[in-house]
This record gives structure tokens, sequence and C-alpha cells, in this order.
């Protein structure tokens, strides 16, 4: 019984060891092709380079515009995720306190975005009708817009969990409104609004679409439209590619690293408590 | 407590105003356009009434490919991410497993690389000469497998569908640890005295358990899988021919060729099947009951 119990687990962590070597691999080659020559590069393997080429590296900033496309991705990312937090606590507020029938509406209505398609064709028409199209300012209120349904959707049945006296007592006491959210609720969001940061910074981090129909202008581009345009300029240079690739995901797994618990936590909750 | 005056309706106002705008209006404009000749050449734009419609749906035209190819790529990878997704949950909650925090991590960071960056390491990865999958396979004796994993006609879909359960799945198996670990072990305790093998354990306890989570991730998946783009854009773009197009593929490309009309009805027909269903989804993700 003792045997094959230790035969048992020995096949169970094979198993799970191939599992995370078949999501483990393609990353490492890669990493490993950027530091190769480029025809070294040309046949990808496992081995390691037989001359470590840092300046690969180097290229693919000057080349790639990858400074320029890093700051943009920073700054669409910080803004638009700084204007959901706030916009998504204000309304999740009043929506779950206040559940009148025309609230419950507006946040059925809001929530049925996390499912509906973005018709990006008419998007367009909107966007030059209201000048937003080929602007940073468009590209930031459209990644809010995007991603306001799903944020909501956390910070609404977070709310529903601060009991409803906290509220009276602060209003007995003379809070006004704006006091009362600013004071007393915000501060108990904490920890639901650390998972939307980090949550809504990766989401528009890693877009490609919208850049891709509204951002015409490359100085505009973020890094994963720079990456795309990247390859198909250099499909020729694997290693410098590959390089490329490694510095576009080097930001997320940075976030990745340190926010873990958040992001972990913060999809558990979305799916499991709902 | 006056409810009205302490919780003031415009502190929704934002968030309604540029949800409405952005993301509501194009859906609804997009709609009138679909009954419309909108092109980029000129400047007219006619009522056409319902031909974009009927092209869409008589005959074999391309365009039945791209939702056909919609459905199939949506009801494939929800199926590969949702069983791949709980099997690694159940291997990696199992006492047995050594250093499962790690593998955990490990299986879930492709989840943080946006889609885009996925399909291009993948489009090096699979490249019929330069390859690392065909040199792998080559260098173990299996010349024999070697195939042109995104240019084949008949694979490459089932290319496409494969490495975005490779990203996907990660996801799904976090949610589906979550909602192991929220079980009570003393169900388990209980049903290990009674004399439950592990298969009645997992069929009458966990599984029951589990179905509100299942249903979850269906939505995700099924959700995602409607509206996928970035995987197929970068991998094969839709090729070779149609094989591998899907509904947002073939909007971005009539988009970029002009043909507005024919983009916004494409987007439109998922639009009206996304409306469709969008009662049952809304309701399996407040966890009630489907009761329709």
């Amino acid at each position: 019984m003792k045997a094959k119990k230790t035969v048992g687990a020995l096949v169970m962590n094979i198993a799970t060891w191939m599992i995370s070597l078949v999501v483990l691999i393609p990353l490492v080659v890669v990493l490993l092709n950027s530091f190769k020559t480029q025809a070294e590069s040309n046949s990808m393997s496992l081995s390691l380079p037989a001359q470590w080429m840092f300046e690969n590296y180097a290229k693919v900033i000057e080349q790639g515009k990858l400074i320029g496309s890093f700051l943009n991705s920073f700054l669409y990312a910080t803004c638009s995720v700084t204007l959901i937090i706030i916009l998504v606590a204000a309304a999740a507020f009043v929506l779950s306190r206040n559940t009148s029938k025309l609230n419950r509406f507006m946040y059925y209505f809001i929530i049925a975005g996390i499912a509906m398609p973005i018709n990006n064709v008419a998007l367009m028409e909107v966007m030059k009708i209201t000048h937003l199209v080929n602007t940073r300012v468009g590209i930031i209120l459209l990644y809010a817009a995007v991603n306001i349904p799903l944020s909501l959707f956390l910070g609404y049945g977070f709310i529903n969990t601060i009991p409803k006296e906290v509220d009276e007592a602060a209003v007995i006491d003379g809070c006004t409104p704006f006091m009362l959210f600013v004071k007393i609720i915000l501060p108990l969001l904490k920890p639901i609004l650390s998972t939307l940061f980090i949550l809504n910074f990766m989401t528009v981090w890693n877009d490609f679409t919208m850049p891709l129909y509204f951002l015409s202008n490359s100085d505009q581009w973020p890094m994963t439209l720079a990456v795309y345009n990247f390859f198909g300029a250099f499909e020729r240079s694997w290693n410098l590619v590959s390089a490329d690739i490694v510095l576009t995901l080097l930001p997320v797994f940075i976030i990745f690293i340190l926010g873990q618990k958040y992001i972990v936590g913060g999809i558990s909750s979305g799916a499991v408590k709902g | 407590m006056n409810v009205k005056k302490t919780y003031p309706w415009y502190f929704a106002l934002g968030a309604i105003i540029i949800y409405f705008i952005l993301c509501f209006l194009p859906g609804v404009v997009g709609l009138f356009y679909s009954l419309t000749d909108w092109n980029a050449y000129s400047k007219e734009v006619n009522y056409i009434g319902f031909k974009n419609y009927l092209d869409i749906f008589k005959g074999n035209s391309q365009y039945g490919t791209f939702i056909w190819n919609t459905l199939t790529f949506t009801l494939v990878t929800t199926i590969l991410k949702t069983v791949v997704g709980l099997g690694m949950a159940l291997l990696l909650t199992n006492k047995l497993i050594k250093l499962s925090s790690f593998h955990r991590m490990v299986v879930f960071s492709p989840q943080v690389m946006s889609y885009l960056v996925v399909g291009l390491v993948f489009k090096s990865l699979l490249h019929p000469s330069t390859g690392f999958v065909n040199n792998f396979l080559a260098g173990v004796g299996l010349e024999f497998m070697k195939r042109n994993w995104l240019t084949d006609l008949h694979l490459a879909f089932n290319t496409v569908m494969t490495v975005d359960t490779w990203k996907g799945a990660g996801y799904i198996m976090v949610i589906m640890i979550a909602a192991l670990q929220s079980i009570s072990p003393t169900y388990y305790e209980a049903a290990g005295i009674d004399g439950a093998s592990y298969w009645h354990k997992f069929r009458y306890i966990t599984f029951p358990l589990l179905k509100p989570i299942i249903i979850n991730a269906t939505i995700l998946n099924v959700t995602y899988g409607l509206r996928v783009f970035d995987m197929v854009y970068a991998l094969t773009n839709g090729g070779p021919g149609n094989a591998t197009g899907v509904i947002n593929t073939a909007v971005y490309k009539e988009f970029s060729r002009g043909n507005y009309a024919m983009g916004t009805t494409l987007s439109s027909v998922l639009f009206i099947f996304v409306l469709a269903i969008l009662y049952f989804i809304i309701k399996a993700m407040e966890n009630k009951e489907v009761d329709a």
C-alpha cells in the first residue's frame, strides 16, 4: 500500500513538472535566443549561446523605439487606471448604497459591458466626431471606458461588504456626502482598489487592439504595437526579435512578481464570490 | 437618513457618460450603419436594408467561415481551458505535490503576458524551418512529426487554439484552486469514513460544489472566445486563406479595406448574439439560479 502511494506521488510530481516545462521552455528558448548572434539564432534551440551578445539589447532599444513606446504604455496605463479607480469607486458607492430602480438599471447597463463586444468600426466614427482619434487623451479615455464594467462589478461587490451603519454614524456626525465618500469609504476600499489598479494596469499595458485602430502615429504607439511592428520589420533576425519580446515582457513580469497577491486574490474573488 | 441625499446620483455620472459614449453608443450606431453601404470611397451613405446581413448568411460566403470559426474557437478553447485548468487545479492542490506554489506561479505566468506577445513567441517557435518545435522534434529523432504548424490549411486552426489554451488555462486553474480551497475538508473526511473512493469524492462532493465556478469560468471563456482578435492576428492573421479567420480579424480586414459597412455588420452580428445570451451571462455572474 505504501509503495503504491509513493509511486503515485512520483507519477504526479513528474506530470506536474512536465506541465510546468511546457510553460517554461518556450520562454526560456526566447530568453536564450535573445543573447545569440543572428546566425546562431536562426535555428532555435535550448542550447546556451556560443557567444553572449548583450549588444542585441542595445540595438533593439535603439531601433525598436522602445524607450518612447515604454513611456507611452506607462502614460496610458497610469492615467487610464487612475481615471477608472476614481470613477468606479464613486459610482460603485452610490449605486450599491441607493438601490433605486434607476440605479439598478444603471448598474446592469454598465456591467453588461463585461460581455458586450466593442464595435470598433463605429467607434472610429464616434472618436472622429469627438476629436479623440489619434490623440493620447482619446486612447486613455477609451481604455477607461472599456475597463469600467468589470471594475464596477468587482467594486460594487466589495462595497456591499461594508456595513451601512458606518455611513449612518458618519452622517449623524455631520459628514457631507463628499466627506463621507473621501474620508470614510475610500480608505475602506483600499484592498479592492489595489486589486483594480494592478489588474487594469496589466490589461491596458497588454492591449493591442485599441492602438491598432485608433493611433496611426508611431510616436504615440505603446509597447505592444511597437513590438509587433518590429517583428514585421526584422523577421529574419530572430535574436533581435527575441530581445524585443523579452524587453516587452519584463515590466509585466516585475509587476506580476511584486503584486502576485493582489492579482491572484483579485481574480479569485471576482470569480468565486462574484 | 435621506438615502437620496447621502448618495448623490451624480457620483455615478462620470462612469456612465464615458461608458455610454465610448462603449454603448458605437454598438448602437454600428447597428444603424450595418443597414447602409457605408465605405471609405464615397461621402454618401445609402440605406440598403438587410443586404449586408444577407451577404453574410446566404450561401457559402467567406463570412460564414468566419462565424463558424469563431463559434468553433469559442467552444473548443472553452472546453480545453476548463478541462486543463480543472485538472491542473486538482493536481496542484494535492498534498503529495512538492513545490506546488512554484508550479502554480509558473502555470499562471502566461496570463500576465499580452496575447499579442504570446502570439509572437509562438510564431517564432513554430516557424517551419528555424523554429524551436521542429528543430526539437528533429533533434530527438521524431523527424516525421515536423509540420508547418501555422501554414498548413488543416492544422493552423488547431495550432491557434492550442496556443490560446497554453495562455489561458492558468487563469482558469487559479480560479479553480480558490474554489477547491473553499470546500470544507470535513466533507472529504466524512466521505472517507464512509469508504468513498477518490472518484466518488470528486463526483459527489467536488464537482457539485465547483459547479458555480465552472459556470463562471465558462462565461469568461465564452465571452473571450467570441471576441478573440490579438492571438489570431499575431499568429496567422486569419491565414492560410481564411482557414483561421474569426469575426474580429475579418472586421479589421474589412475596416482596413475601407469596407466599413461590412465591418460594422460583422460586429453587429456578434453584438446581437451576445445581447441574446446576456441575461444568462449576468445571472450566472451573480451566482444566481438561472430560471428562464
